[in-house]
């Protein structure tokens, strides 16, 4: 039997019919259950066959994360759930914009700790820049806080969207 | 965002399949003959007047009048629960559908196969807070299996299919579709055959077991020593099948086999190896066997909390085998060893193969000793009352009607309260499908409307509900739909002036402070049936109890049936919430040395 106090965090991929009302369907599940959600992406992947992915984070203890992966399951217009953080398996990126309002010497140090972080300027002014960063989330995370300590920041987070290593498809449709 | 998904069912094909040009209301009632639909429980209004205009011109689909929306969701469970059909709904828009969710949510607990047509107002006024709209497909979304809103003509019939299909397979459940109006009178085209396959490909639940997991729930079997099989709804959901293959398991291996609420019927009552139900108003036998077993074979239950009690206690040293064709039902409230995915006939079907195969034979010492156990149990008589005295006990008022109509092929449908739970307990089911009661939601004003349905379904049967009287009085508006149809429905009213079941709670859990709990100013319910045009009858006391049920069942026609009962009885035995199987209270001398844990008081 699986440790049911630790709480894990798992990345969760979902592919689905792009229709309406079915993230609706995946958000109210999660609410209604009770269950979190740490952030959740979704666009549409395949046009032709009218074929989101959704990328959803949570957390939970197993049992919890079983659970949501077989109500995900029984939806009608889900084809197929994958857990990537099983078997370790998930390449995982976030793209954040971070706007920061500063000036001289943390101007400076801004400019110099984006370029650690391999950020690209996408705008700037005198007094402010806006970054895109990306990477798993604790990179997002960290550059945001340093961020934070060198002026007025906002910032806007895509999410985490993931897939899996190796020569595998993740989800296919039915 | 809205593109054409795979569940369209674009038929590109040939000519021999070239679509018919027709109203979309004709389309729709074409989909539903198709279906096998004969009946359908509905309310008229201004979004679906196209619908009941085709209604008019059809003389295929018989149309039953309900006096309400909420009802017309029961009365269609009731007719899908006793049949194995699908139910079909027909309301409006706006409160239309709002009523019927109480109904919706209900068949979603209880797992029956409705489809639920609701009007809508044209899409072009969608979103505009048009007269009697409302976001149906949003409020639904979460008390429905599926539903959808046909916004494109072309889709109506491929959307009908699909929405049949995925009500009735699979675990089954209320499937609701939106009909804007426009879309109900614009043409729109009819295919004769051909989409079926189409339509019906994304939603292909397992129903076959796997055959390693029937290897090892066998390996399993054959080294238990004290084993139960606990049965429920999915097998009455499988069809009668199911039953009659877990008789023949239970005939096989002697092994003592409990039921829940859901799943009376799945074993005739009359069956030596039947324990009674168990759960929180379970009997002491099921419930201490379900304690002390060491392997629990569960076919098609849930571990629902009134059936388990508390958790961390519930039966401590078994292994456990879920078979269930819902895989997410497995390790949700109860960790188990092994789950079988699957339809309960086939995962019965299978078992008994790989038994047979392996030359299965039950540990006769084990059983043996097992078993005397178990009738050690049985013999605290649990179920015991005294009826003595004027005043009728609501028991024995349950147990006389059971044995006045033994013999007869008998539907049951309850409302909800004690008197529900009374009716599991004395009322005796030998076959599935007799038995139509709110298991999950537990709603209050189901059982009269459920009946009705069952009655549509089986019209020479006798139909009984055994209501409450508070129960009695939430939908008691259909009283007019069993005189419109001649229903002859039998209500039997155990009638103690109370809200039963809160009472109960409020003597034993809240110091006995009666609160908003009365039944007052109730209606005379002799006069009541009497301006229906129906029969009334009232039993005052025990003398009066034989001849008023035999009154009942031999008038022709829909009956009330007041039957005053004592006021103050309560429902034993009771697991206390917060409880563990082994922790039951028999009758009222027990009540006062076990106060309710804290942890209990907050458990509904």
């Amino acid at each position: 039997m699986t440790d049911n106090s630790v709480i894990e965090r798992h990345i969760i991929s979902v592919l689905v019919d792009n229709e309406p009302g079915v993230l609706a369907r995946v958000i109210g599940l999660f609410s209604g259950r009770g269950y979190n959600i740490e952030s959740l992406t979704v666009s549409e992947t395949d046009a032709e066959r009218a074929l989101s992915r959704i990328s959803i984070v949570t957390s939970g203890t197993p049992m919890v994360i079983e659970q949501i992966k077989a109500q995900l399951a029984r939806l009608v217009p889900i084809h197929a759930v994958r857990d990537l953080t099983e078997h370790d398996v998930a390449i995982e990126r976030e793209l954040a914009l971070v706007k920061i309002i500063n000036k001289g010497e943390e101007r400076i140090e801004a400019l110099r700790i984006a370029d650690t972080f391999r950020a690209r300027t996408l705008d700037s002014t005198l007094d402010s820049f806006v970054f895109e960063v990306t990477g798993n989330s604790l990179k997002v995370d960290a550059f945001v806080n340093l961020m934070r300590s060198l002026g007025s920041v906002e910032v806007a987070r895509t999410g985490v969207s993931a897939i899996s290593r190796g020569n595998c498809i993740d989800l296919e449709a039915k | 965002m809205p593109k054409s998904a795979p569940a369209a069912g674009d038929a590109k094909d040939d000519t021999a399949n070239a679509a018919m040009m027709m109203p979309g209301a004709e389309v729709l009632l074409k989909a539903l003959e198709d279906e096998g639909v004969e009946v359908v429980f509905g309310y008229p209004g201004g979004a679906v007047l196209p619908i009941y205009d085709a209604l008019f011109k059809n003389n295929k689909i018989k149309h039953i009048l309900v006096r309400h929306e909420q009802a017309a969701v029961h009365a269609a469970e009731g007719y899908a629960r006793s049949t194995g059909k699908t139910g079909v709904v027909l309301v409006t828009s706006g409160p239309g559908a709002t009523n019927a969710v109480t109904g919706l949510t209900d068949a979603l607990m209880d797992s029956v196969p409705v489809v639920c047509l609701t009007g809508q107002v044209p899409t072009h006024l969608i979103g505009n807070d048009a007269f009697q709209e409302a976001d149906t497909t949003g409020i639904t979304r979460p008390c429905t299996k599926h539903n959808y809103l046909v916004k494109d003509g072309e889709r109506l019939q491929s959307t009908v299919i699909e929405a049949f299909h995925v009500a009735g397979s699979g675990r089954p459940g209320p499937v609701l579709i939106d009909l804007p109006k426009d879309i109900l009178m614009k043409d729109a085209s009819y295919r004769q055959d051909a989409i079926r396959a189409v339509a019906t490909a994304r939603y292909q639940p397992v129903t076959r077991p796997d055959p390693a997991a029937i290897s090892q729930a066998v390996d399993m079997m054959i080294r238990a020593e004290r084993p139960v099989i606990y049965g429920g709804g999915g097998l009455i959901n499988s069809g009668p099948r199911a039953s009659e293959l877990l008789t023949e398991l239970v005939e096989m291996t002697g092994w003592p086999t409990t039921l829940t609420l859901m799943g009376l019927g799945a074993l005739s009552a009359s069956n030596r190896h039947f324990l009674g139900m168990l759960g929180m108003h379970g009997t002491y036998e099921a419930n201490l066997t379900m304690h002390g077993c060491d392997l629990m074979l569960n076919l098609g239950a849930r571990f629902d909390d009134r059936v388990t009690g508390l958790l961390s206690g519930f039966s401590p040293n078994s292994q456990k085998i879920h078979c269930d064709i819902d895989p997410s039902s497995v390790n949700k409230n109860v960790a188990v060893d092994l789950a079988v995915i699957g339809d309960a006939t086939m995962i019965l079907e299978a078992l008994l193969a790989e038994l047979k195969k392996r030359k299965f034979t039950p540990h006769r010492t084990s059983l043996d000793k097992w078993w005397a156990q178990i009738e050690s149990w049985r013999k605290r008589d649990c179920l015991r009352f005294s009826q003595t005295g004027d005043i009728i006990k609501p028991q024995h008022a349950i147990k006389r009607l059971c044995e006045m109509t033994a013999g007869s092929d008998v539907y049951v449908t309850t409302e909800v309260g004690q008197h529900q739970m009374w009716a599991a307990q004395y009322f005796d089911f030998h076959l599935p499908n007799r038995w139509m009661t709110s298991g999950g939601l537990g709603t209050m004003g189901y059982g009269l409307p459920a009946a009705l349905g069952v009655q549509v379904a089986h019209p020479g049967a006798t139909v009984i509900d055994i209501a409450g009287e508070a129960s009695f009085m939430m939908n008691m508006q259909e009283l007019s739909t069993l005189a419109q149809y001649n229903l002859p429905v039998k209500m039997f009213i155990i009638n103690n002036e109370w809200m039963g079941m809160v009472r109960q709670w409020q003597e034993l859990i809240h110091g006995g402070r009666y609160s908003e709990s009365y039944s007052a100013s109730l209606p005379d319910f002799r006069k009541l049936a009497d301006t229906f045009g129906m029969t009334g009858v009232v039993a005052q006391d025990a003398g009066d109890l034989d001849a008023v049920i035999t009154e009942m069942l031999e008038t022709p026609g829909p009956v009330i049936a007041d039957i005053r009962v004592a006021k103050e009885e309560n429902c034993f035995p009771m697991i206390p919430s917060g409880a563990a199987h082994n922790d039951m209270l028999l009758g009222p001398e027990d009540q006062a040395e076990k106060p309710v844990s804290e942890e209990g008081m907050v458990l509904v």
